[in-house]
Order: C-alpha cells, then structure tokens, then sequence
C-alpha cells in the first residue's frame, strides 16, 4: 500500500548526532536513509530559518556552524552521490525488530507518518516504511521542565523552545523575559534573546558557581567550553543581563488582557543548598511577557525502550540507553547516539554519531580520547546543576503538573498517600497524570518525582514506566490499520 | 528515489508577506515563519483552550513534543502550530473561547 524504503542503515534523526552517523555510514559504504521530523537538517542545535527564505545562513548565533557546515556539504555530497536518501518532515511512531526468515540478521522496520498533515504542510510527503539491516537511534530529547505556580500561562516557554522560536523564526517571541532553571545553557538562550533586541530582566540559576569547584579538573579538559563561557560572559556584560545564582521564580504571575489570561510577571526567591526559598528573599519583576524555564534536558527514550535495549540512570537523573564504545546498545544492530546515550552536547554528540555510524556500515571505530574528556565534562556540569532536592516544597495543591489532563499537585500526592501510587505509571491509571497528548513528555519526570516523594529520586523502573509510550507519534487510524495489511 | 523538499515550485521565497487568516480575521506575516510564531509576533499568544479548566494555551515547548499548540489549518485539526509553516491563504483556526467576550463557557 504505502511505499517502503529499503537500506543497509536507517538513520532516525538529523541532529547533530543523526547526520554524523549518515555522513559517516555512507563515506564507509552503506546505503543509508535519514528520516527526521524537521523539515530540514539541523535537529534542534542547528535549528536555523527555512532555506527556502534564506537559502544561505550565516550562522550567527550558533555555535560550532563550522561543523554544521562540513556535515552538511559531506551529507549534500552523499546524497548528491545517491548513497544517502533523506526523509525529512516525517516522524517514525513505530520501530520493529523483524522476524528472522532466512540465518540472516533480520534488521529493522520503522513506520513514519508525516509531521504535518499533508492538508496543512502543502507538501507530497506521504507516510513511508523503512526497512533497514542496521539502526541508527538520534531522537535527541526535550527541556526537562519542574512544574510551580503559574507555569501554565501563555508566555511561559521551555527555555529550549525560546532557542528554537529566535532560531527557526529570525523574531522573538516577546520584549521582556525572564529565564531560569539551572545549567548552563540557560546562558545561550539569555544572550541569543539579547543579541536579537530583548531585554533580560534576569537570569535565575538555582545552583551556585561554586558548585564547579570540585569539577574543575573535569572542565580543564575541556578548554572551548570556556571560551564559550567568557563568550556569554561578555554578552551579559554588553547588555547588562543579571546572573543571579541560588535563585528561583517561585510563582509566574498573571493579568487578563483582552479577556486572555498570560504571564505579566515572577515572582523570585533565594534558595539554601537544598533549593528551600529562604525567607524575607522574594522579589517581583514586574512587565514581563516571556518566561523560559530550562531544568536541564530529558533524552527521547520511548523508540530505544520499545526495542527493550539495557537502560541505566545518567549523572542528571535522565533514563538513558547503555552502549557499548561502538555506541551499539545491548540489542545487535541496534546502534544509539547522542542524548539518548547521555546529555552531553552537540560536540559530543556529533563524535558519538561517527562512530555509531560507522559501526552500523561495519567500519572499525577508534576510541575517541575527546568523547571521554567531554563525556567527563557533562558529568561535572550534571554534578554542578542539579534538580534542586526541595523543589517539591515549591508547590502548591492547586499547582497544575500535568498540563494536558490538568492534573494537580494535590491531586498526586493524594494518589501517593492514599492509594499507594508510587511510581508514574500508577499515576497515569490513577489520576490520568500523564495520559494526555504529550503522553506525559513534559510531565513525567515531575510525576515520577512526586510519586516518589519529597527528596527521593525516582528510580529507572518509574521513568522507563513513563517513557515506554506505545506510539512514539500520533497517527491516523488508518495507518495503524494499514499495519495489519502489511505485516506479513 | 527523489527527496520530497520543503517550498514547493508555487511557493514563493521572496514574497515579502504571507496572507492568512486566524479565525477569519485576515493577518500579514512574514514568510517562513511558523503559524506559532506568525500569531505570537501579532500578540496573539493563546488559541486553545483546556478541556477542563478552559485555560489558555499556546507555544510552550516550541518543538513539538507538548502539543500545548494545537490548532486546525486548511481543516486539518489537531496540529502542532509550533511545526506548521505559514502559506498563502492559510486558513487557521483556534479553539479558545470568544476573545474578548468575558462569558464563561465558550467552545471547548
Ligand atoms: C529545544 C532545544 C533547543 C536547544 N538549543 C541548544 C542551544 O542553543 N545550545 C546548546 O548548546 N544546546 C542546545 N540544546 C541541546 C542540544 O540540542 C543537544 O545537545 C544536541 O542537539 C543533541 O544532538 P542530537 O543529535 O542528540 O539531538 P537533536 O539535535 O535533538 O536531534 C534529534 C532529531 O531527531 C528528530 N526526531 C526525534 N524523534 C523523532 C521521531 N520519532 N521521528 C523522526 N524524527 C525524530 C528530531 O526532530 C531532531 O531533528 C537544545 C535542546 C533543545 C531540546
Ligand atoms: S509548542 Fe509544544 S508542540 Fe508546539
């Protein structure tokens, strides 16, 4: 019925991980296909507006463009050469194991349905099957976002999701903004917004520098990531942008205009060690129309989970894939770069897409000393900034955690203590927590926590309960139906 | 096989505006934008409401994995306003509840 694409090695994701892996896959000699959800290269790190309106980015508010721009022309070439067929503007919701006919391995089956229904995108890009001897796993992940007072208003963003908007759009998406969370890519999104003509009213990161002192040594290793540091240093002082450490938004205040309730504010605090707001600390900023919050990433786990690969708990907190130094994850053939190995970057991740690249096209991968110094690097920044231990407290019973099925803190914690469901996916049958249409994507390391209870971290069974989502996508019943027909 | 690219031939790059209507209100915006951006660029930051507490929705994870941005184009529902690109004589429609009108109850 639909038509289905066959390849030596599929490679899902055209990120910084995914199009390392078909660049490298193809140079040593495999047929690959590339399928990705966005409409063109880039993932979320290389975001940048549509070629079509400006067919030559100059790359200015990116970092490592050089790279983009050598994986690009290496991954134009390939494709120029027939070795590489890309797929953009396609989601894969389903990813199979085949059965085994013949001794042969029997590879892989990825179902994908278009991103933006063909009505809306105007495009011919009907849903595809790919059918491949080896996988590629680069799906990235997301902002990993802490619910508190008021985060559901418009004008409340992912930190991330800011980036992404001034990336993709060349335009902000508001005039003042306040960014806060922890890490330090709340750094980038704070100068980018600036550069771009927005005022940052601050930035507020609930750790402290001195929680790099123990990883100093880490850090040395990698010396660009202080140059970049000095970087954003030097914007912040351009454009007098507040850093404040130990700091929070304990609660996003909100007008109605127009009949529309949005953000018009925050209210802040400073936090102990623990992240507990400490009294007599709150402060109010007042005319402000965009609120990013950035809490760290969460890895998209659900296509590697669906094939039952061994997972372990990473330095943030993030369930993750285990691989091997050929970045093949305990199912053979199956291959895992990027995020989902570990938050850890675009540099790394782009290092650990040449190797599973590589491996996939059956090429020899030497040991990368730079993966171990930048592996050792996220690890010390992970130590630095992490989900403070008393953000619970931040809550109040009528705060919304769930967004989709507007599910309350209240409502969680009553399901914790008095029915007993302590992990998430309890939850889910429970209260619906997480049974909405992000299938729990922006809620589900919250849930876990709070299922878990005040200052305990949720354990791997709790988030790979979360992130196992029986369709990666939402597809059309007619797709699913197609499924039958086409199995055999 | 051929790669399916974005722009189509009747596409037009280097119109300097896109016409499309957000409710039947006619709008300008400029090309290449998503429908997310086109709408928060014209102050327009919510078209969906909640089921339950009819609360105002609009861009939040800006890559589409919240779905907060749900809207219906060219009668096509349920997509993600953050991933859709505007288009000559996009028809997009929201699903809040009257603005401005103060009433409770509007559609869900
Ligand atoms: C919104 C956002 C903004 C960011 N901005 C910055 C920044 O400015 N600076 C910085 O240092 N770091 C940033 N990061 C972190 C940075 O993106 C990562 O370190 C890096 O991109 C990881 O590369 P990757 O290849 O693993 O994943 P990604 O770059 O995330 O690429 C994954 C790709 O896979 C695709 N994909 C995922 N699931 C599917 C599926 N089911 N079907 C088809 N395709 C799929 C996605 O569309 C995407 O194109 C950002 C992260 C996010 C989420
Ligand atoms: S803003 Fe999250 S899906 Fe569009």
């Amino acid at each position: 019925m639909k038509p289905i694409v066959s390849t030596d090695v599929a490679v899902l994701g055209a990120g910084p991980a995914g199009l390392a892996a078909a660049v490298s896959a193809a140079e040593t000699g495999a047929a690959v296909v590339l399928v990705d959800a966005g409409a063109q290269p880039g993932g979320q790190f290389w975001r940048h507006r549509p070629e079509t309106v400006v067919p030559e980015p100059d790359g200015r508010g990116h970092h490592g463009w050089k790279s983009y721009l050598d994986l690009r022309a290496r991954f134009d070439a390939a494709r120029h050469q027939g070795l590489i067929t890309y797929l953009p503007g396609l989601q894969v919701w389903m990813a199979q194991q085949n059965q085994p006919t013949q001794a042969d391995d029997a590879g892989f089956t990825l179902r994908t349905t278009p991103t933006v229904a063909v009505a809306a995108s105007g495009a011919g890009v009907g849903a595809q099957a790919i059918v491949a001897r080896r996988l590629v796993l680069c799906p990235g992940g997301y902002d990993r976002q802490l619910p508190v007072p008021g985060w559901d208003l418009p004008g409340v963003m992912a930190a991330g999701g800011i980036q992404a908007f001034i990336k993709a759009n060349g335009i902000l998406p508001g005039k003042r903004f306040v960014i806060a969370g922890t890490g330090p890519f709340l750094l980038p999104v704070a100068a980018n917004i600036a550069e771009a003509g927005g005022k940052v009213l601050a930035v507020l990161e609930s750790s402290s520098p001195t929680a790099w002192l123990p990883h100093l040594r880490a850090a040395a290793g990698v010396p660009e990531k202080a140059l970049e540091g000095a970087q954003y240093a030097a914007v912040f002082a351009r454009h007098r942008i507040p850093y404040r450490t130990r700091s929070i938004v304990t609660e996003v205040l909100g007008s109605r205009i127009l009949g529309m309730d949005r953000v018009s504010g925050v209210r802040t605090a400073k936090v102990d060690v623990e992240g507990s707001a400490r009294p007599g600390t709150e402060r109010i900023y007042e005319d402000v129309d965009v609120v990013g919050f950035g809490w760290g990433f969460t890895p998209q786990m659900e296509l590697p989970l669906s094939f039952g690969i061994e997972t372990r708990i990473d330095a943030d907190g993030s369930l993750v894939g285990v691989v091997d130094e050929r970045q093949e994850s305990s199912v053979p053939g199956l291959y895992l770069a990027g995020e989902v190995t570990g938050v850890g970057g675009a540099t790394l991740a782009v290092l650990e897409g040449t190797a599973a690249g590589t491996a996939a096209a059956g090429g020899a991968v030497v040991p990368e000393k730079t993966a171990a110094r930048h592996r050792r690097f996220a690890e010390a920044m992970h130590g630095a900034h992490p989900v403070p231990a008393a953000w619970q407290d931040w809550l109040s019973p009528e705060t919304t955690v769930c967004r989709c099925e507007e599910v309350t803190a209240g409502q969680i914690m009553e399901a914790r203590e008095s029915l007993g469901a302590h992990d998430a996916r309890t939850l889910k049958s429970f209260i619906r927590a997480g049974m909405g249409w992000c299938q729990s994507r922006v809620c589900g390391f919250a849930s876990a926590c709070l299922g878990a209870g005040p200052g305990v971290s949720p354990t791997a069974e709790s988030l790979s309960g979360i992130a196992k989502r029986p369709l990666a996508a939402p597809v059309g019943i007619g797709e699913l139906a197609a499924l039958d027909a086409d199995d055999h | 096989m051929s790669t399916p690219t974005r722009g189509t031939a009747e596409a037009t790059p280097s119109a300097a505006v896109v016409r499309v209507s957000f409710d039947g209100r006619p709008l300008e915006v400029a090309p290449g934008q998503s429908v997310g951006a086109a709408l928060t660029a014209q102050s327009i930051t919510a078209w969906r409401a909640t089921r339950k507490g009819e609360r105002p929705r609009g861009l939040f994870c800006g890559i589409g994995v919240c779905f907060d941005c749900l809207l219906t184009v060219d009668g096509a529902a349920n997509q993600r306003a953050c991933l859709v690109e505007v288009r000559e004589g996009m028809e997009i429609e929201g699903s809040c509840p009257e603005v401005p009108s103060e009433e409770p109850g509007g559609r869900a």
